[in-house]
């Protein structure tokens, strides 16, 4: 019997310390197979951030660092800096991406560091038990928004991919989602390019992958992923926001 | 004819598999309780299979192993 389908090598036996149903696992498959399907395991180095990915390093088989909160791409540069031969990465969630790490992740988008980065947007803070993140939408009820998310008084959210791709400096990037077989399938496209953009030295590529929490949400797995499909994807679409090597071919 | 294998102990009974079948043969088992105190995933009808992976590429475990 031939095996269609099983575990990536780049993913160790550790067992994910994940809620049930939560897309985190899903998203680490989908890393850790495109790092098997291009036989980058040994040279690979991740960051893993701060929030509910901080055990990352437990479950890559590849070589990881722990990032201060938010400060995942700085830590990559620096490593890719020193390290040009390695395939550098970063993974991180929305709290710590679109927050307290806005800056870094803009300055080496700006700077184009040829780097990859995987970002989880679920919406929410998880690991600190579902505040508001920046990336809550209008109206959403979270531990510190309990009569929904008032504009007015918290601003508006964020679209991380939409803001970066308005700059000069990266290569790639995109807005994908989990929330369904298709859109995995599609998930693991665009990952599978931000690491090839790298290794190809073309530069930043920041992939956002539109996640869920169903613990937080209050939701159960099923439910959270029709939630991502009719709220969460009409505030952020998904689709190729910036791709300069694409667009150069076309001209 | 394909066979699916479940690493039972890891199951948290999520029931994203479940969902994704598109032959709808998953189901979790409430009689059965694994380590984790959770009803695992488990297949109800091997025959009817067809190996497409749907259930694997839906779980966030990683618990699945699809051949054929």
């Amino acid at each position: 019997m031939a095996v269609v389908f099983e575990k990536p090598k780049a993913l160790t036996d550790v067992p994910l310390h994940y809620c049930p149903g939560c897309p985190h696992g899903i998203i680490h498959r989908l890393v850790a197979e495109a790092i098997d399907e291009l036989g980058i395991e040994g040279q690979t180095i991740g960051v893993a951030p701060v929030g509910c990915a901080v055990m990352a390093y437990d479950y890559f088989a590849c070589d990881m660092i722990e990032a201060p909160h938010g400060r995942a791409p700085a830590v990559a540069t620096g490593i890719k800096r020193c390290r040009p031969e390695n395939v550098v990465f970063t993974y991180q969630g929305d709290g710590d991406l679109a927050s307290i790490g806005m800056a870094e992740t803009v300055h080496s988008a700006a700077r184009n560091e040829n780097i990859t980065v995987i970002f989880v947007n679920n919406a929410i803070y998880g690991m600190t038990g579902g505040q508001m993140a920046p990336t809550s939408l209008p109206g959403q009820v979270t531990q510190t928004s309990p009569y929904g998310r008032d504009v007015k008084h918290c601003g508006w959210p964020i679209r991380v991919s939409e803001m970066l791709s308005t700059l000069e400096g990266p290569e790639f990037i995109a807005r994908v989602a989990v929330n369904n077989v298709k859109n995995v399938k599609n998930a693991k496209k665009a990952i599978k390019k931000a690491f090839e953009n790298q290794i190809q030295g073309k530069g930043f590529s920041l992939v956002e992958v539109v996640s869920a929490c169903p613990t937080n949400w209050g939701m159960t797995p099923q439910k959270a992923l029709e939630w991502v499909e009719s709220d969460m994807l009409p505030y952020y679409p998904i689709g190729v926001y910036k791709d300069r090597s694409a667009a150069k071919e076309e001209k | 004819m394909a066979k699916i294998t479940f690493n039972t102990d890891l199951c948290k009974g999520c029931g994203l598999c479940v969902s994704a079948c598109p032959k709808g043969i998953l189901a979790l088992d409430t009689n059965q309780i694994n380590k984790k105190g959770y009803s695992p995933a488990v297949m109800t009808d091997q025959e009817k299979c067809i190996a497409c992976a749907f259930c694997a590429t839906m779980c966030p475990d990683c618990i699945i192993t699809v051949e054929k």
